[in-house]
């Protein structure tokens, strides 16, 4: 049993029930087994595409403008990107309010979480504490925004595929259950957090068999699984496009790749050339 | 003030939004098509000469090898979350309404592929995320659609992510081209620079002939033996410029103004016959090899000239292949000076010349202009100058106000790094694509059209070959003079008076100088 957890929670697992599964037991062990195979392969899939993104040389200098001529500056524009989305708000600042509302409205309300995972709960996560009831509004108010957008602005409807929808809809399904569970039908939390622990040190507890607990995490569940293999990379290729993260430097310093080093060389002077 | 402006009827009139965006129209510009090469000059590239009959393989092969090859290609093809904020931001669109002509649509093109071949979600889920198979009618639609892309970026500023739809399209040109599909405009002229050292096919005897008439007309005009040097070796500078210097208007007499600023500052320069070209096509087609084969060219005149150093004349994107890749694909250059930037710009040069007194200038000679500044795609998003960041802006805007006295910028979110493209950009200058072109310069044109009416500007400066070109061609379009024009070193060239200058020949603006003199 982790600490600070309190002893009367059974696991289906240990003790009297012995073979006997009940049903929900057999929930438990499905979004158990779920999230584990769901953060495997998040992580493994997002490791994997950075290391790719990583391997995968840059042959030339294609910094975009106003591009910084230094490291530094390079630093400071990308936590502009990352903290302000600068570069959206100068381009659409209707995209931009919702994506910033849903952005930073999810960011909160993931920080808020970290209480169903800390015990005891950090002291910061405790101060987020109030702002995610906030946050949770403005995040739905940023799907909703974008998922109109999406549907009514006819240019955007033209570049959309099913699967953009789709993410749309599934985050505002997450987020809705997640303010349903809050406002109309509460679940018991404590249970909630106690067998969110238990999967961290590799126990099954016994999950709440609320419909509307179990459709939210097993959408989030879902989400994980198929961030790597989605457009959610976005998060992580925005640090490896060579646009935004290149210096602007190519005169002061040569860059160069491998690959390019290895091409036939050709003759330095002109003669040879004429010859050859 | 401004009620009393409009009681008298002489307020600004407001003459259309550049940004204005155009009510979506599918297939408007599917027929606009540019000639297809010659397979010869395919060949001469180092590609098939005609459609492989395996060419779907092969086109995969190729997407993947760039997939492994080069890292924007495969970012930007993964990271695209089809927030549309780039959809309203290509002057293509924008004057066409083809919704294939919004940057994200133009990615898509080769997206839906190559996610069909090369991700999860596309191999399993094709429906779901776009993905398609690559059959004919897709190759005809890469290029119809990347043959309306003029590589210019401004999608790119735009993009949360940073994604360049140049990238995407200069890679879908690579694919096109290895399957043995090129564009006629783009092959043919650098197979015709890989034989003869310039786009034009222009010969060194025949460029010699050229820069000695132009040296005669120098001299009638100003009275001194202004030199423009070929094949000098030992000269300190080797000017590269593009070979529309030598005999497009506006271009020469941008020439006569580095010539000039050149013997003003008393260094010795030289062109070379055998890098007499500062365009590099090779980086439309997105070949890197071709790219590296042309610029090697600068590489091996210099040595062979022995300059210190390399100065670049007036032209985008050979500004962009000059700053940004010159260094990459043809240094080290340890054997030039040191202490110049390798390459400079001739904009770098003359600000320098203006800032250390160098220069003699009467500004009233450009008097009969009021000016405006295209900022060229390639140096604005492409490139840098000088020491500060955004000089690439600046020295342009400096240059020119240290030569005239009328200037007025163009709305803000049209100039600088937001800049529209001429519509002539990224190999797509060529008659088969004029209806494109005058299109696509629309936004540039409305824009320029109401810094007209506000400020009554009457003419444009730019410091890009195709752009002077293109705006020649499509300026009387939209109501200009295409001699409307300029060169930003033509305005220098009329204001520089060089020493020992016979300025009682020009009766005119003589007397206009010295009543302001006496003023
Ligand atoms: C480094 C972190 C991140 C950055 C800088 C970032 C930035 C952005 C930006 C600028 C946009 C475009 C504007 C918009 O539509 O909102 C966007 C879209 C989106 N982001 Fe993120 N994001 C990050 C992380 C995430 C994560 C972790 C998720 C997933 C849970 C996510 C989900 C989405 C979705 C679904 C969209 C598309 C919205 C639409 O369909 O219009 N983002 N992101
Ligand atoms: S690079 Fe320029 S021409 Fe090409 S899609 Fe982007 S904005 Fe349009
Ligand atoms: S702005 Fe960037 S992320 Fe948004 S649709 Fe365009 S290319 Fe995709
Ligand atoms: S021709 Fe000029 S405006 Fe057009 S893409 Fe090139 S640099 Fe840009």
């Amino acid at each position: 049993m982790p600490a600070g957890v309190e002893a009367d929670f059974r696991s289906p697992f240990s003790g009297g029930g012995g073979l006997v599964l009940g049903r929900k037991n057999v929930i438990s062990a499905f979004y158990a087994g779920l999230f584990y195979i769901a953060s495997i392969l998040l992580v493994v899939g997002v490791g994997y595409k950075v290391f790719r993104y990583a391997r995968t040389p840059a042959p030339l200098k294609i910094p975009v403008s106003p591009a910084p001529r230094t490291r530094t500056g390079v630093v400071f524009r990308m936590v502009r990107e990352v903290v302000l989305f600068e570069s959206l708000f100068k381009s659409n600042k209707w995209i931009w309010v919702f994506g910033y509302l849903f952005h930073f409205g999810m960011l909160v309300v993931l920080l808020r979480h970290l209480r169903y995972f800390t015990q005891p709960v950090w002291w910061w996560v405790e101060i987020v504490q109030p702002f995610g009831i906030y946050a949770g509004f403005a995040m739905l108010a940023g799907l909703g925004g974008l998922l109109l957008r999406r549907i009514v602005q006819e240019r955007i409807r033209y570049i959309s595929s099913p699967s953009d929808y789709l993410m749309l809809i599934l985050l505002i399904g997450i987020a809705g259950t997640g303010m349903l569970m809050k406002y109309v039908e509460h679940t018991d939390i404590v249970q909630v957090k106690a067998y969110f622990i238990g999967l961290l040190n590799f126990q099954i507890l016994e999950i709440p068999s609320s419909p509307i607990l179990l459709i939210h995490v097993g959408s989030v569940a879902l989400l994980m699984i198929i961030f790597p293999v989605s457009k959610l990379m976005h998060a992580p290729g925005l640090f490896f496009a060579p646009s935004r993260t290149q210096v602007d430097n190519a005169r002061e310093f040569r860059h160069e790749v491998k690959w390019a080093r290895n091409l036939p060389p050709l003759p330095e002077d002109i003669e040879q050339k004429k010859e050859g | 003030m401004v009620a009393l402006d409009i009681n008298t009827g002489k307020s600004p009139k407001f003459v259309g939004d550049p940004h204005a965006v155009p009510k979506i129209e599918c297939g408007a510009m599917a027929d606009v098509k540019s000639f297809a090469a010659h397979p010869e000059h395919n060949e001469d590239l180092g590609f098939p000469g005609e459609l492989l009959d395996n060419w779907q393989e092969v086109a995969i092969a190729k997407i993947g090898e760039l997939a492994k090859k080069n890292r924007a290609f495969q970012v930007y093809l993964d990271t695209c979350v089809k927030c549309g904020a780039c959809t309203d931001k290509c002057h293509y669109f924008l004057g066409t309404g083809d919704p294939k002509n919004m940057p994200v649509a133009r990615q898509d093109l080769l997206r839906s592929v190559y996610r069909r071949y090369f991700t999860f979600a596309g191999k399993y889920f094709p429906w779901l995320v776009g993905a398609r198979d690559l059959t004919k009618e897709v190759l005809d639609e890469w290029y119809t659609y990347y043959h309306q892309c003029s590589q210019c970026r401004r999608c790119s500023v735009a993009c949360p992510y940073g994604i360049d739809t140049a990238e995407i399209s200069m890679a879908a040109r690579e694919v096109l081209d290895s399957v043995g599909v090129g564009q006629k405009y783009c092959n043919e002229i650098i197979a015709k620079l890989k034989k003869t050292g310039n786009n034009l096919g222009l010969n060194p005897k025949a460029l010699q002939a050229t820069l000695e008439d132009l040296e005669e007309d120098l001299e009638d005009e100003t009275g001194i033996p202004v030199k423009l040097p070929l094949d000098v070796k030992g000269a300190d500078i080797l000017l590269i410029t593009p070979s529309a210097d030598f005999f497009a208007e506006p271009h020469i007499d941008g020439l006569l103004g580095y010539a000039k600023v050149f013997h003003a500052a008393g260094v010795s320069w030289t062109i070379s016959s055998y890098a007499s070209e500062a365009a590099n096509f090779g980086m439309f087609i997105g070949s890197y090899e071709n790219m590296r084969e042309v610029s090697w060219r600068i590489r091996q005149a210099a040595k062979d000239l022995g300059v210190k150093r390399i100065v670049f004349g007036e032209c985008g994107h050979a500004w962009r292949v000059g700053y940004s890749f010159l260094n990459t694909l043809a240094g080290p250059f340890d054997f030039l000076d040191q202490n110049y930037p390798i390459p400079q710009h001739i904009m770098e040069f003359t600000a320098d010349a203006i800032d250390e007194g160098i220069l003699k200038i009467d500004k009233s000679k450009n008097d009969e202009y009021v000016m405006t500044y295209h900022d060229s795609c390639n140096v604005a998003r492409g490139s840098a100058m000088g020491r500060e960041e955004g000089g690439q802006f600046d020295l342009p805007r400096k240059v020119l106000k240290a030569v005239c006295n009328n200037y007025y910028d163009m709305e803000q979110d049209t100039i600088r790094e937001k800049t529209f493209c001429c519509g002539g950009g990224g190999g797509l200058l060529t008659d088969d694509l004029m209806d494109l072109r005058i299109k696509g310069a629309k936004p540039r044109m409305t824009a320029l059209q109401q810094v007209s009416e506000d400020h009554g500007v009457t003419h444009m400066a730019a410091i890009c070959a195709i752009c002077k070109t293109q705006f020649s061609k499509v300026m009387p379009k939209y109501g200009y003079q295409m001699d409307s024009i300029l060169s930003v070193h033509q305005l220098v060239a009329n204001a520089v008076i060089l020493d020992g200058e016979d300025n009682e020949d020009d009766t005119a603006s003589d007397a206009d100088n010295t009543s302001m003199e006496e003023k």
